[in-house]
Protein backbone atom coordinates (compact mmCIF):
# COMPACT_ATOMS: atom_id res chain seq x y z
CA UNK A 1 0.00 0.00 0.00
CA UNK A 2 2.82 2.11 0.79
CA UNK A 3 4.41 1.88 -2.75
CA UNK A 4 1.06 2.90 -4.61
CA UNK A 5 1.29 6.20 -2.34
CA UNK A 6 5.27 6.63 -3.43
CA UNK A 7 4.17 5.75 -7.51
CA UNK A 8 1.67 8.56 -7.31
CA UNK A 9 4.05 10.87 -5.66
CA UNK A 10 4.52 12.61 -9.31
CA UNK A 11 0.66 13.53 -9.24
CA UNK A 12 0.56 14.93 -5.48
CA UNK A 13 -1.07 18.33 -7.21
CA UNK A 14 -4.23 16.23 -7.31
CA UNK A 15 -5.77 15.28 -4.46
CA UNK A 16 -5.38 11.17 -3.44
CA UNK A 17 -8.65 9.40 -4.54
CA UNK A 18 -9.90 6.51 -2.50
CA UNK A 19 -7.78 3.84 -4.71
CA UNK A 20 -10.66 0.86 -5.84
CA UNK A 21 -9.56 -2.72 -3.65
CA UNK A 22 -8.77 -6.08 -4.51
CA UNK A 23 -12.10 -8.04 -4.86
CA UNK A 24 -12.75 -10.10 -1.54
CA UNK A 25 -15.45 -12.05 -0.16
CA UNK A 26 -18.17 -10.78 -2.06
CA UNK A 27 -17.14 -11.65 -5.35
CA UNK A 28 -17.07 -15.59 -4.48
CA UNK A 29 -19.88 -18.00 -4.86
CA UNK A 30 -19.95 -19.32 -1.17
CA UNK A 31 -18.23 -23.13 -1.44
CA UNK A 32 -18.20 -25.80 1.03
CA UNK A 33 -14.34 -25.89 2.42
CA UNK A 34 -14.71 -22.10 1.74
CA UNK A 35 -17.79 -22.26 4.22
CA UNK A 36 -15.92 -24.92 6.26
CA UNK A 37 -12.67 -22.59 6.89
CA UNK A 38 -14.72 -19.90 8.51
CA UNK A 39 -16.69 -22.40 10.59
CA UNK A 40 -12.89 -23.75 11.56
CA UNK A 41 -12.68 -20.00 13.23
CA UNK A 42 -15.82 -19.93 14.41
CA UNK A 43 -15.80 -23.23 16.15
CA UNK A 44 -12.23 -21.97 17.66
CA UNK A 45 -13.08 -18.96 19.40
CA UNK A 46 -16.26 -20.15 20.49
CA UNK A 47 -14.70 -23.17 22.09
CA UNK A 48 -12.29 -20.72 23.81
CA UNK A 49 -14.91 -19.16 25.42
CA UNK A 50 -16.46 -22.68 26.00
CA UNK A 51 -13.45 -23.66 28.07
CA UNK A 52 -15.02 -21.60 30.69
CA UNK A 53 -18.30 -23.77 30.80
CA UNK A 54 -15.79 -26.89 31.69
CA UNK A 55 -13.69 -24.63 34.13
CA UNK A 56 -16.78 -23.78 36.03
CA UNK A 57 -17.77 -27.17 36.42
CA UNK A 58 -14.49 -28.64 37.77
CA UNK A 59 -13.76 -25.39 39.89
CA UNK A 60 -17.10 -25.69 41.69
CA UNK A 61 -17.00 -28.97 42.12
CA UNK A 62 -13.39 -28.62 43.87
CA UNK A 63 -14.71 -25.51 45.50
CA UNK A 64 -18.40 -26.39 47.60
CA UNK A 65 -21.67 -27.49 47.98
CA UNK A 66 -23.09 -24.50 46.85
CA UNK A 67 -20.88 -23.14 43.84
CA UNK A 68 -21.74 -26.86 42.07
CA UNK A 69 -25.50 -26.80 43.10
CA UNK A 70 -25.27 -23.51 41.13
CA UNK A 71 -23.07 -24.24 38.17
CA UNK A 72 -25.88 -27.92 37.73
CA UNK A 73 -28.81 -26.02 38.31
CA UNK A 74 -27.47 -24.00 35.40
CA UNK A 75 -26.49 -26.64 33.42
CA UNK A 76 -30.14 -28.39 33.51
CA UNK A 77 -31.77 -25.28 32.35
CA UNK A 78 -33.17 -24.89 28.77
CA UNK A 79 -30.79 -22.02 28.11
CA UNK A 80 -27.85 -24.20 30.00
CA UNK A 81 -28.96 -27.24 27.80
CA UNK A 82 -28.98 -25.48 24.85
CA UNK A 83 -25.17 -23.61 25.60
CA UNK A 84 -23.91 -27.11 26.23
CA UNK A 85 -25.45 -28.85 23.07
CA UNK A 86 -24.07 -26.51 20.63
CA UNK A 87 -20.68 -26.12 22.29
CA UNK A 88 -21.00 -30.02 21.93
CA UNK A 89 -21.07 -29.36 18.20
CA UNK A 90 -18.61 -26.40 18.25
CA UNK A 91 -15.88 -28.96 19.84
CA UNK A 92 -16.72 -31.72 17.74
CA UNK A 93 -16.60 -29.55 14.51
CA UNK A 94 -13.31 -28.05 15.27
CA UNK A 95 -12.51 -31.66 16.59
CA UNK A 96 -13.00 -32.66 12.84
CA UNK A 97 -11.51 -29.53 10.90
CA UNK A 98 -8.76 -29.88 12.66
CA UNK A 99 -8.21 -33.36 11.38
CA UNK A 100 -8.79 -32.14 8.05
CA UNK A 101 -6.17 -29.75 8.22
CA UNK A 102 -3.45 -32.55 9.35
CA UNK A 103 -4.65 -34.50 6.25
CA UNK A 104 -3.94 -31.39 4.27
CA UNK A 105 -0.75 -30.76 6.26
CA UNK A 106 0.46 -34.37 4.62
CA UNK A 107 -0.18 -32.66 1.20
CA UNK A 108 -3.22 -34.77 0.05
CA UNK A 109 -6.66 -34.55 -0.53
CA UNK A 110 -6.45 -31.60 -2.39
CA UNK A 111 -8.16 -32.72 -5.50
CA UNK A 112 -11.03 -30.20 -5.62
CA UNK A 113 -13.90 -33.30 -5.16
CA UNK A 114 -11.47 -34.59 -2.31
CA UNK A 115 -11.37 -31.10 -0.85
CA UNK A 116 -14.78 -30.73 -1.33
CA UNK A 117 -15.38 -34.31 0.24
CA UNK A 118 -13.43 -33.48 3.39
CA UNK A 119 -15.61 -30.59 3.95
CA UNK A 120 -18.69 -32.17 3.76
CA UNK A 121 -17.41 -35.27 5.78
CA UNK A 122 -16.24 -32.23 8.87
CA UNK A 123 -19.84 -31.17 8.94
CA UNK A 124 -21.67 -34.58 8.54
CA UNK A 125 -19.61 -36.14 10.61
CA UNK A 126 -19.65 -33.13 13.50
CA UNK A 127 -23.35 -33.07 13.07
CA UNK A 128 -23.60 -36.88 13.56
CA UNK A 129 -20.71 -37.24 16.84
CA UNK A 130 -23.03 -34.69 18.58
CA UNK A 131 -25.91 -36.41 17.82
CA UNK A 132 -24.34 -39.48 19.17
CA UNK A 133 -22.85 -38.06 22.21
CA UNK A 134 -26.26 -36.18 23.24
CA UNK A 135 -28.03 -39.61 22.21
CA UNK A 136 -25.92 -41.55 25.09
CA UNK A 137 -26.39 -39.00 27.46
CA UNK A 138 -30.24 -39.26 26.71
CA UNK A 139 -31.22 -40.74 30.35
CA UNK A 140 -29.48 -37.78 32.13
CA UNK A 141 -31.78 -34.92 29.67
CA UNK A 142 -34.88 -36.58 29.54
CA UNK A 143 -36.04 -35.86 32.77
CA UNK A 144 -35.16 -32.59 32.12
CA UNK A 145 -37.03 -31.51 29.22
CA UNK A 146 -40.39 -33.29 29.07
CA UNK A 147 -43.09 -31.42 31.07
CA UNK A 148 -40.66 -28.85 31.48
CA UNK A 149 -40.11 -26.95 27.93
CA UNK A 150 -41.81 -29.50 25.59
CA UNK B 1 18.52 -12.07 -2.03
CA UNK B 2 20.07 -15.49 -1.31
CA UNK B 3 23.59 -13.48 -0.89
CA UNK B 4 23.47 -11.89 2.45
CA UNK B 5 23.23 -14.25 4.62
CA UNK B 6 26.44 -16.25 6.29
CA UNK B 7 26.82 -20.02 6.51
CA UNK B 8 26.09 -20.11 9.72
CA UNK B 9 22.77 -18.33 9.44
CA UNK B 10 21.99 -20.45 6.15
CA UNK B 11 22.36 -23.74 8.83
CA UNK B 12 20.28 -22.26 11.57
CA UNK B 13 17.89 -21.78 9.31
CA UNK B 14 16.26 -19.44 11.91
CA UNK B 15 15.42 -16.50 9.40
CA UNK B 16 15.84 -12.77 10.08
CA UNK B 17 12.88 -13.00 12.86
CA UNK B 18 15.29 -15.77 14.53
CA UNK B 19 12.12 -18.24 14.87
CA UNK B 20 9.29 -18.63 12.10
CA UNK B 21 7.64 -22.37 12.85
CA UNK B 22 7.44 -22.78 16.37
CA UNK B 23 4.16 -21.44 16.49
CA UNK B 24 2.58 -23.40 13.79
CA UNK B 25 3.91 -26.44 15.27
CA UNK B 26 2.81 -25.95 18.64
CA UNK B 27 -0.41 -25.03 17.51
CA UNK B 28 -0.12 -28.73 15.55
CA UNK B 29 1.35 -30.79 18.50
CA UNK B 30 -1.25 -29.82 20.81
CA UNK B 31 -3.69 -30.01 18.22
CA UNK B 32 -2.61 -34.07 17.88
CA UNK B 33 -3.09 -34.21 21.91
CA UNK B 34 -6.40 -32.62 21.92
CA UNK B 35 -7.48 -35.02 19.77
CA UNK B 36 -6.97 -37.86 22.62
CA UNK B 37 -7.58 -35.73 25.37
CA UNK B 38 -11.23 -34.54 24.16
CA UNK B 39 -12.00 -38.33 23.63
CA UNK B 40 -11.32 -38.47 27.50
CA UNK B 41 -13.36 -35.50 28.00
CA UNK B 42 -16.36 -36.71 26.22
CA UNK B 43 -16.38 -39.54 27.91
CA UNK B 44 -15.83 -37.69 31.26
CA UNK B 45 -18.68 -35.64 30.75
CA UNK B 46 -20.85 -38.81 29.44
CA UNK B 47 -19.71 -40.49 32.87
CA UNK B 48 -20.26 -37.54 34.82
CA UNK B 49 -23.13 -35.85 33.20
CA UNK B 50 -26.03 -34.82 35.93
CA UNK B 51 -23.93 -36.97 38.73
CA UNK B 52 -23.56 -35.68 41.92
CA UNK B 53 -20.51 -33.66 43.73
CA UNK B 54 -19.01 -37.02 45.55
CA UNK B 55 -18.80 -39.13 42.17
CA UNK B 56 -17.10 -36.38 40.30
CA UNK B 57 -14.75 -36.43 43.05
CA UNK B 58 -14.40 -40.14 43.53
CA UNK B 59 -14.32 -39.77 39.36
CA UNK B 60 -10.72 -37.33 39.76
CA UNK B 61 -9.69 -39.42 42.29
CA UNK B 62 -8.37 -42.55 39.48
CA UNK B 63 -5.11 -41.11 38.97
CA UNK B 64 -5.51 -41.59 35.28
CA UNK B 65 -8.55 -39.11 35.23
CA UNK B 66 -6.80 -36.98 36.91
CA UNK B 67 -3.88 -37.14 35.12
CA UNK B 68 -5.94 -36.44 31.83
CA UNK B 69 -7.83 -33.65 33.22
CA UNK B 70 -4.45 -31.82 34.07
CA UNK B 71 -3.15 -32.62 30.48
CA UNK B 72 -6.79 -31.50 28.64
CA UNK B 73 -6.30 -28.57 30.89
CA UNK B 74 -2.54 -27.31 29.48
CA UNK B 75 -2.80 -28.45 26.00
CA UNK B 76 -6.11 -27.09 25.63
CA UNK B 77 -5.20 -23.49 27.18
CA UNK B 78 -1.97 -23.20 25.27
CA UNK B 79 -3.86 -24.39 21.86
CA UNK B 80 -6.53 -21.47 22.42
CA UNK B 81 -3.49 -19.11 23.52
CA UNK B 82 -2.37 -19.81 19.70
CA UNK B 83 -5.27 -19.93 17.84
CA UNK B 84 -6.82 -16.46 19.50
CA UNK B 85 -3.67 -14.90 18.91
CA UNK B 86 -4.15 -15.12 15.46
CA UNK B 87 -7.26 -14.28 15.35
CA UNK B 88 -6.72 -10.71 17.27
CA UNK B 89 -3.59 -10.51 14.62
CA UNK B 90 -5.86 -10.96 11.43
CA UNK B 91 -8.57 -8.22 12.60
CA UNK B 92 -7.42 -6.02 15.32
CA UNK B 93 -5.21 -3.01 14.30
CA UNK B 94 -3.86 0.10 16.09
CA UNK B 95 -3.56 0.93 19.88
CA UNK B 96 -5.66 -2.01 21.31
CA UNK B 97 -3.77 -5.05 19.37
CA UNK B 98 -1.06 -5.16 22.44
CA UNK B 99 -3.35 -4.97 25.27
CA UNK B 100 -5.58 -7.71 23.36
CA UNK B 101 -2.60 -10.18 22.74
CA UNK B 102 -2.50 -9.65 26.29
CA UNK B 103 -5.48 -10.87 27.49
CA UNK B 104 -5.54 -13.47 25.72
CA UNK B 105 -2.29 -14.45 27.28
CA UNK B 106 -3.54 -13.34 31.03
CA UNK B 107 -7.18 -14.75 30.06
CA UNK B 108 -5.74 -18.38 28.93
CA UNK B 109 -3.18 -18.97 31.71
CA UNK B 110 -6.09 -18.28 34.09
CA UNK B 111 -8.17 -20.62 32.70
CA UNK B 112 -5.66 -23.71 32.63
CA UNK B 113 -4.28 -22.91 36.12
CA UNK B 114 -7.68 -22.75 37.80
CA UNK B 115 -8.72 -25.90 35.97
CA UNK B 116 -5.33 -27.32 36.55
CA UNK B 117 -6.05 -26.61 40.50
CA UNK B 118 -9.65 -27.79 40.28
CA UNK B 119 -8.91 -31.13 39.22
CA UNK B 120 -5.93 -31.43 41.46
CA UNK B 121 -7.73 -30.78 44.55
CA UNK B 122 -10.42 -33.04 43.54
CA UNK B 123 -7.85 -35.51 43.13
CA UNK B 124 -6.49 -35.39 46.51
CA UNK B 125 -9.72 -35.41 47.88
CA UNK B 126 -9.11 -32.31 50.27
Amino acid sequence: MADAKESAGGLRARPMMPRPLSPHLSIFRPYINMTMSILHRVTGAANYFGSLLLAAWLISAAASDSWFGTVSWAAATPVGLIVLFGFTWSVMHHLLGGIRHFIWDTVHGFERGNVRLLSWLTLLGSLTLTGLIWAAAYPVWENLIWGKFL
Amino acid sequence: MTGYRTPLKNVRGLGSAKRGTEHFWLQRVTAAANIVLIAFLVYTALTLAGAPKPEVKAFFSQPIAAVFGVLLAISVSVHMRIGMQVIIEDYVHGASKVPMLLLNTFFSIFVGAATVLAVTKLFLGV
